[in-house]
């Protein structure tokens, strides 16, 4: 790997934050970390740009003003206009001239904020904040690029324009990292990582982690749940036998995705 | 079958602008109906139509068979996104207000969430808080559930148990009304009604509104090379693990390729739920 985390443990007080983490991150590619609520996904972005410390493991990344990094809660001034973001983020990345005026009206494009160019950040909609926030962190053209969340609670429409922006970026050759609670943005990436309380259950492209489903998964009818180790999927329910014996009754199915998702999760649970 | 909650050519406008113009829906027992729009199609002013905490300035609005009022509205479970728990509050604290609000007061706890009964709801993680607002909507074994975006950020596994709640109440009766912009949610929905712009503009399962929408799926040794034509073209491309899938004829895209000298396989495959209800929610724009 170019960039990234290699085995990384992260120690917050007592708690383990972070456990054996790696999160590759390689030029023209997107890595995207998939966790819920408190799995550790913002953690690693911090241990990647290098706002913490981990307590071992080795942190492979660009020099800071070769990264772009969106947090998941800020990225943008809410009280300075479109406009005058991109050109605070034009000064601190010590933009000028030709190339300043360049990437400004590259971004704006990009973004479809040229006609927002007055409005202030906080008038935005959401997803226009999340793609002004991903186009100033662009701006500089970082050869690792960090989103944290960045289509969290953003209608679907915007979600695709993000996603077309982070394409763009990787097929410029920026390495890319996004995390996402998203099971079907996973499908988008080139390197998956299931995280779930500070630990990897499993990694790679989303075949590998589709072809690593260990036993079978099959199909069952009812209102009774047919093994502990089923969950809902529409009516019907998805059974899993970690041993390839599913039940009498049970119907083998080929897992999808997010059959993978629950089943590493429901394995990691097990121990 | 009687419906629990229906839309018949419901409409409302504010001032000039028209929030919901001639929405048709119908919720029944035992069934999850999924709502499925961008923000601002009229979802949350339809569902406030529904509890009758507007009135429809045009069609008409059933729940539970006749207009809403403050006593069907006790019938009915409704969780927000913003969950509606008192953060100060403990579990067993947020249960007795709820319970005591309707009328309960003095119910034991639900089962599945006594074991953090002691703890403040704020403190608890997000996956967790979701499965309290839950059972605390359920605490007055409620006839329809409207539930918005009930798994959102919680992750997989937190988010499968919470759709066996969820489902165990449809089993048992209720009519299940799940507002979402996320797919993942509206693919576990019995059928969708999809909004846009105010207006309904489809319904049925998943399957029927895909429909025969097709993408353009391009597998080829240069993806960044692909994709950076294909976008140059000004083609809706996205990136997909190690293939491309265009929102375009496969013969645009093999003839963008073709001219920047990239060898690739295109194979028309079905869209999904998100390319579908983006080119639906594009198409209702541009008209």
């Amino acid at each position: 790997m170019r960039w990234g985390l290699e085995d990384v443990d992260v120690r917050r007080g007592r708690n383990v934050a972070l456990a054996g983490v790696t999160v590759p991150a390689d030029p023209s590619r997107i890595t995207v970390v998939i966790g819920g609520d408190g799995a550790g996904k913002s953690t690693c972005l911090e241990a990647l740009t290098g706002l913490l410390e981990p307590a071992a493991g080795a942190v492979y990344r660009p020099a800071k003003e070769r990264i772009g990094y969106v947090p998941a809660t800020a990225g943008l001034y809410a009280d300075l206009t479109v406009q005058e973001n991109l050109g605070f983020s034009a000064d601190a990345y010590r933009l000028s001239g030709r190339e300043r005026s360049r990437k400004a009206a590259e971004i704006l494009d990009r973004t479809g904020l040229s006609g927002a160019r007055r409005r202030l950040g906080g008038q935005l909609s959401g997803g226009m904040q999340r793609k002004l926030a991903v186009g100033l962190a662009l701006l500089h053209s970082p050869e690792l690029l960090v989103l944290d969340e960045p289509t969290t609670g953003v209608d679907p429409v915007s979600r695709v324009e993000l996603w077309r922006l982070i394409g763009q970026a990787a097929a410029a050759g920026t390495a890319v990292v996004v995390t996402t609670t998203y099971v079907n943005e996973a499908a988008r990436a080139a390197t998956v990582i299931l995280l779930e309380a500070g630990k990897v259950l499993a990694s790679g492209t989303p075949d590998d982690i589709l072809s690593g489903v260990p036993g079978a998964v099959g199909r069952a009818a009812g209102a009774g749940r047919p093994t502990p180790l089923s969950w809902r999927r529409g009516r019907s329910w998805r059974v899993w036998a970690p041993a390839g014996r599913l039940p009498d009754g049970v119907q083998p199915v080929q897992p999808d995705f997010d059959d993978a998702v629950v089943i590493a999760a429901l394995a990691g649970e097990g121990g | 079958m009687a419906a629990l909650a229906e839309a018949r050519g419901a409409s409302r406008r504010f001032g000039a602008f028209t929030a919901v113009s001639g929405a048709d829906l119908a919720v029944t027992r035992g069934e999850v109906v999924g709502l499925l729009g961008a923000n601002g199609a009229g979802k949350t002013t339809l569902v406030r139509l529904l509890l009758g905490l507007l009135r429809p300035s045009d069609g008409a609005v059933l729940l539970f068979g006749a207009a809403p009022s403050v006593s069907s509205r006790r019938r009915v479970g409704y969780v927000p996104q913003t969950l509606g728990l008192y953060a100060g509050l403990t579990v067993a604290e947020n249960w007795a207000f709820t319970a005591t609000a309707f009328g309960n007061s003095g119910a034991p706890v639900a089962a599945g969430i006594a074991a953090w009964r002691n703890e403040l709801a704020g403190s608890l993680p997000l996956g967790v808080q979701r499965q309290v607002a839950f059972a605390v909507a359920l605490s007055h074994h409620p006839e329809l559930l409207i539930l918005d975006e009930p798994t959102s950020g919680v992750g997989p596994l937190r988010g499968a148990r919470l759709w066996d709640d969820i489902r165990q109440s449809a089993d048992q009766g209720a009519g299940v009304l799940v507002t979402t912009h996320n797919m993942e949610e509206a693919e576990q929905c019995d059928r969708l009604v999809v909004m846009a712009g105010g207006r309904v503009v489809a319904r049925g399962t998943a399957a029927e509104i895909i429909g025969d929408r097709t993408v353009a799926q391009v597998r080829c040794d240069d993806t960044t090379r692909a994709f950076a034509l294909l976008d140059a073209g000004h083609l809706p491309v996205q990136a997909h693990g190690t293939t491309l899938r265009v929102g375009a004829p496969a013969a645009a895209v093999s003839g963008l390729l073709a001219r920047g000298g990239v060898d690739a396989t295109i194979e028309v495959v079905p869209a999904n739920l998100e390319e579908a209800f983006v080119a639906m929610v594009a198409g209702q724009e541009a008209a």
